[in-house]
């Protein structure tokens, strides 16, 4: 019955050379996508790790999980575009950062291949960053809903309160985003997330809508149009260096989780849209963290097989 | 007159029969293999899931009374290309499983299925299969590096042949190779989904009553076709626009996916 099935709906992938169900795929990347519509992240987080789970080689997870980024964000954006929530300067700004740190992420990315920790580095990465960020957000978003529901109001803006970050030098007016602070934090954020998105095959929606939020005090509604806005520039910068660097995009996997992910990131908005902020952040912590826990049982629980191999020897 | 003929051809005739023995001598072995592939080029196209292959033999010039007693075994391999393949160790450091280990094989079959006519151990003895580098246990696999620690090799090495198996590239099937009559064989190999692409080769060892007789082999090209080999190339050779065009797909597919489900 399995082989029947797997029989009727098989593909074969040119560049990862293997033959696999596009059914999984299709439902793979629709699950991401309802995710990803539902949070305005990306869902690269998501997908990266699930298709390392499917046996996709990793360099082949992560470089198509950044060209498959490109689609859902792409199309994020353009919504948050014509509802006018997205700060195109302070996108450009946080581009910037990000091309630098993307690139030279890429050569990271290909000396730890080399070395043969490139797994181990992304799963740290991953638990890492995944742990923290869904740590952080989940135990504000919990006083939020308290606050709330005690009557108070849960918005994270509260005036007059600034942190180190407002006293660096060197500010710049965001308009759309009401807010005036230092280039630094901004282009450093940007970095950040450009050399995570090009090991960890990931847009950093995931960091970059804490990180506005928490950090830089942008508001949630123009947080996640501006985000999407500057994943896709980056994606996009990832997947052309893949390509050329390593060779390990697989559009032929990329297009079919984009066709599922693309549907799935629709309705996901739809029921976003239907929640209030804390309670869509508190639910967001909690799947970051749950794929974080997920990752770090692979790390400290014994493998079931110490053994592995590489074939063609990189 | 007809006597003096018969006396002139009498040494002729010695000398033919003594010829004939000293021929046997040098060749003991009469018995010939041929083999063919029901295909020598397989394709892989989009909707591949694995193949079946089949190799059929025949034996010629056998003695039909070793043929009776079934005193004749046939060992068919289809061997991958050679490719180096490195084995890596996780050990725990500080909680976390860290590769630390490894060791570089080269020239390792990337894909290996044995088939025989009987099990094994009935075919012949282990010093025969080790000299000849038959079945996966005597596959002869070597560390690139000569000077490695010989209990590393032997670890690694078991390691890499579980690996194969437990991957389904390297395969082993007594009872594989039927005799279709007293002098045609064939062998059946089923091509994984993951079969790797490039040059393999089919060869046939023949046994007599447990003495290796005779080797053969054949070719067979297992490739990509059609959009597969394009996409692959044109990822390989003309990388920027690959990747160019990886990144305008996405972009339609997210323009395209909002106008046909946008609702605002």
């Amino acid at each position: 019955m399995h082989n029947l099935l797997v029989s009727r709906v098989g593909i074969y992938l040119p560049i990862a050379e293997m033959s696999v169900n596009m059914v999984i795929l299709l439902a793979m990347g629709g699950a991401v996508g309802f995710l990803s519509g539902m949070f305005g992240v990306g869902g690269g987080f998501l997908i990266t790790p699930l298709l390392i789970f499917y046996n996709i080689p990793p360099a082949i997870a992560v470089a198509t999980g950044a060209n498959q980024v490109i689609a859902s964000s792409f199309s994020g954006a353009l919504a948050h575009f014509k509802r006018g929530s997205l700060d195109v300067k302070l996108g450009l700004v946080l581009l910037l950062g990000g091309l630098v740190g993307s690139s030279l992420g890429i050569y990271v990315f290909a000396y730890l291949r080399r070395l043969g920790q490139l797994d181990l580095i992304v799963s740290v990465l991953y638990v890492g960053f995944l742990g923290s960020v869904g740590g952080l957000m989940l135990v504000e978003s919990v006083r939020a809903i308290r606050r709330s529901r005690n009557g108070g109001t849960a918005d994270l803006r509260h005036s007059g309160q600034h942190n180190w970050i407002h006293r660096l030098p060197l500010k710049m007016r965001f308009r759309a985003s009401k807010l005036f602070v230092s280039v630094i934090p901004v282009l450093g954020i940007g970095a950040l997330i450009g050399f995570l998105a090009s090991i960890m095959g990931v847009g950093g929606g995931f960091i970059m809508v804490p990180a506005l939020i928490y950090l830089l005090k942008v508001p949630t509604n123009v947080v996640i149009g501006t985000s999407l806005f500057q994943i896709v520039f980056v994606a996009a910068f990832t997947t052309i260096i893949h390509s050329t660097a390593n060779q390990t995009v697989d559009i032929v996997l990329a297009f079919i989780l984009m066709l599922g992910g693309v549907a799935g990131a629709q309705y996901g908005a739809r029921v976003g849209q239907k929640l209030r902020g804390e309670q869509l952040r508190a639910l967001l912590a909690l799947l970051v963290l749950a794929v974080a826990l997920r990752l770090a049982f692979d790390l400290f629980v014994r493998p079931s097989n110490v053994y592995s191999l590489v074939i063609g020897g990189i | 007159m007809r006597l003096a003929a018969t006396a002139m051809a009498m040494p002729l005739l010695l000398l033919l029969l003594a010829g004939g023995a000293l021929a046997q001598l040098a060749d003991a072995a009469p018995e010939d293999i041929e083999i063919g592939l029901s295909t020598d080029t397989v394709f892989i196209t989009s909707d591949f899931r694995g193949a079946n292959l089949t190799i059929f033999g025949a034996l010629d010039d056998a003695d039909p009374l070793i043929q009776r007693q079934g005193g004749y075994d046939i060992v068919a391999v289809l061997e991958g290309p050679r490719r180096t393949i490195v084995v890596r160790k996780k050990t725990r450091v500080l909680g976390v499983w860290i590769n630390t280990r490894s060791m570089v094989f080269t020239d390792v079959p990337a894909s290996y299925s044995i088939a025989m006519t009987r099990q094994p151990q009935d075919i012949t003895d282990t010093p025969s299969y080790q000299r000849l580098g038959l079945r996966i246990p005597y596959l002869n696999l070597r560390p690139l590096a000569a000077d490695a620690d010989p209990q590393a090799v032997e670890e690694f090495t078991t390691a890499l042949r579980n690996r194969m198996e437990e991957s389904g590239l390297y395969t082993e099937l007594a009872g594989g190779v039927q005799f279709l009559s007293r002098s045609l064989f064939r062998a059946t190999f089923h091509l994984a989904p993951n079969v790797p692409v490039g040059t393999h080769r089919a060869r046939a060892f023949l046994f007599r009553n447990g003495v290796f007789v005779k080797e053969t082999s054949a070719a067979l090209t297992i490739r990509k076709a059609g959009a597969e080999q394009r996409l692959f190339e044109f990822a390989h050779q003309q990388s920027l626009a690959y990747g160019l065009l990886a990144v305008l797909l996405a972009m339609i597919t997210g323009w395209l996916g909002r106008l046909i489900f946008k609702r605002d």
